[in-house]
């Protein structure tokens, strides 16, 4: 059976969702983290598909672009939850409401 | 025949990695079973034939960001449990749902129009390294400087927040102290 670009997109579809699940159920930012990885490589194995069934590079570019964003964002943002753990105590979402009218 | 068993394999493989992060309740556990999760997508990339995304999969995620999840892990009191939101259930998974297909709409959009060529083509008899290298150093030269630029500014900013006061522990200290510190602070901006 052949595997076509049909296979890789439903495959990148479930990943999405299961990173979008994630988002929406966690309240440990450290986890909320781990979900918006997920998402990032879902369609990072989107754009490797359709640039290999293509022929064209621009894909693997983006995902490498891809790649370069997530590992920045994951040391700033690692950065910050630390700033704020020795502040407060805890990373939960629910206690970040100091700024709720 | 060998890639379908292949793609099958490492789909169910990352799937299941991926729910365990996403499900379970131990922080360490959603920590490994991610780091596998990563390893098994860059088998994909390698069925693709991008070996060297492939080969960077492996080394930033699961070398760099892995390693620094793993430092920042030891910040953190990941023994207890982690607590949920007590959200509708069909709610979220509904929008997940939805929004994935719109991901997927917005993919295969382009792609169904006929006249799409490729913009920047394969080369014939040259590895993809190779000709990863031509694109990457030709066309996006400049993406790929800015790409270093914003790495370097991130290496700063994590160095910065993170790096302040290493010496000394604010959870130990009472709240005096603390207060303490920061009045000099404001007197050393001010």
């Amino acid at each position: 059976m052949e595997i076509g670009l049909n296979h890789y997109l439903v495959l990148s579809t479930i990943l999405f969702a299961i990173g979008l699940v994630g988002v929406m159920r966690r309240k440990n930012l450290l986890l909320l983290f781990f979900a918006t990885e997920i998402l990032l490589n879902s369609v990072n194995i989107a754009f490797a598909a359709i640039s290999h069934y293509y022929g064209d590079l621009t894909g693997q570019m983006f995902a490498f672009f891809v790649i370069a964003i997530a590992a920045s964002e994951l040391a700033v943002g690692l950065g910050l939850l630390i700033v704020w753990y020795k502040r407060h105590g805890n990373i939960d979402l629910d206690t970040m409401t100091s700024m709720r009218g | 025949m060998f890639e379908a068993v292949a793609f099958y394999l490492f789909a169910f493989l990352t799937i299941a990695m991926f729910s365990i992060t996403v499900m379970t309740s131990q922080a360490l556990y959603a920590l490994t079973a991610l780091a596998a999760g990563m390893i098994f997508i860059s088998a994909f990339f390698f069925i693709l034939g991008a070996d060297f995304l492939g080969a960077v999969q492996i080394i930033v995620y699961t070398g760099a960001v892995m390693a620094l999840y793993a430092f920042g892990m030891m910040f953190f009191d990941t023994t207890r449990d982690v607590k949920e939101k007590k959200g509708n259930k069909f709610i979220i998974i509904g929008l997940s749902t939805l929004a994935a297909v719109m991901v997927v709409a917005i993919f295969t959009a382009p792609l169904i129009s006929t006249n799409m060529t490729a913009f920047y083509p394969m080369i014939e008899g040259a590895g993809n390294t190779q000709t990863v290298g031509l694109v990457l150093f030709t066309k996006y030269l400049i993406p790929f400087e800015v790409a270093a630029v914003m790495l370097l500014v991130a290496m700063i900013a994590g160095i910065v927040l993170a790096g302040k006061k290493m010496d000394l522990s604010l959870t130990l200290m009472n709240a005096e102290e603390i207060v303490e510190i920061e009045e000099k602070d404001k007197k050393v901006l001010s």
